[in-house]
């Protein structure tokens, strides 16, 4: 399955490794980690809506090798509580060409971003919160709509 | 006709509860509906009304609040996601 969605932390030059083994046509393999940022967060817990996330995160993966010649295509979400340096997602894709590869995982991530059932909490030194969605999001996804 | 409704985040938090069974009165067929009816019952279930942007989905997929609901539907209430 190339979509997870779990605790555990992931090894990225496994993962790195794993999208092009065996495969000699591929000549390019994009790879995005996102990461918990502290500046004033002390940790964030992530929750998700089982099921429906790995069925949004498979519809994303089959929209993007609709739309270019992918080759191989991971994607890991992690969820529960992290701290500030954790990873909290992967997204690698392997393409014959750069291209294909750099764009299919801009767009997996822009499409993960507001499609994707996970939320998180932040906790900071005045309590807890819920982020907000922001609207940056919803428009780096909304390009996709109208280019390529 | 009876829905699973289940409840995420902000959502969950609010109304203290991750998933009920709702049985439904006659007129209510449509997500936004469904909405409208559990809000009608005051406070904390009306935060489904004051939350901004609250999504919706029917069987796991996000739906637009006119989508039709039938008997037996999972359906999920919860706000914008904030993944990745």
């Amino acid at each position: 399955m190339n979509v997870s969605v779990q605790e555990a932390d992931f090894d990225v030059g496994v993962e790195i490794a794993a999208l092009s083994k065996g495969d000699v046509g591929a000549g390019a393999v994009a790879s995005f980690v996102g990461l918990v940022r502290g500046d004033d967060v002390s940790a964030m817990t992530l929750e998700h809506y089982p099921g429906m996330t790995e069925a949004a995160l498979a519809e994303i993966v089959s929209a993007a090798m609709g739309r270019w010649q992918l080759r191989g295509v991971r994607v890991i979400h992690r969820v529960g509580r992290l701290l500030p340096g954790d990873r909290i997602v992967f997204v690698g894709v392997a393409s014959s060409h750069r291209h294909d590869a750099f764009v299919a995982c801009e767009f997996i991530m822009d499409f993960l971003k507001t499609q994707a059932p996970f939320w998180k909490r932040e906790e900071t030194a005045t309590g807890t919160r819920w982020v907000d969605a922001r609207e940056s999001d919803a428009a780096a996804k909304e390009r996709w709509t109208n280019s390529r | 006709m009876t829905i699973k409704v289940l409840y995420f985040a902000s959502v969950r938090e609010a109304i203290g509860l991750a998933a009920e069974d709702v049985a439904l009165p006659v007129g209510v067929a449509t997500l936004g509906e469904l909405r409208d009816y559990i809000a009608t019952r005051g406070a904390p279930w009306d935060v489904l009304t004051r939350t901004k942007n609250l999504r919706g989905a029917i069987g796991q997929q996000m739906k637009s609040f006119d989508a039709s609901i039938k008997d037996g539907d999972e359906v999920a209430f919860f706000p914008p996601v904030t993944g990745g």
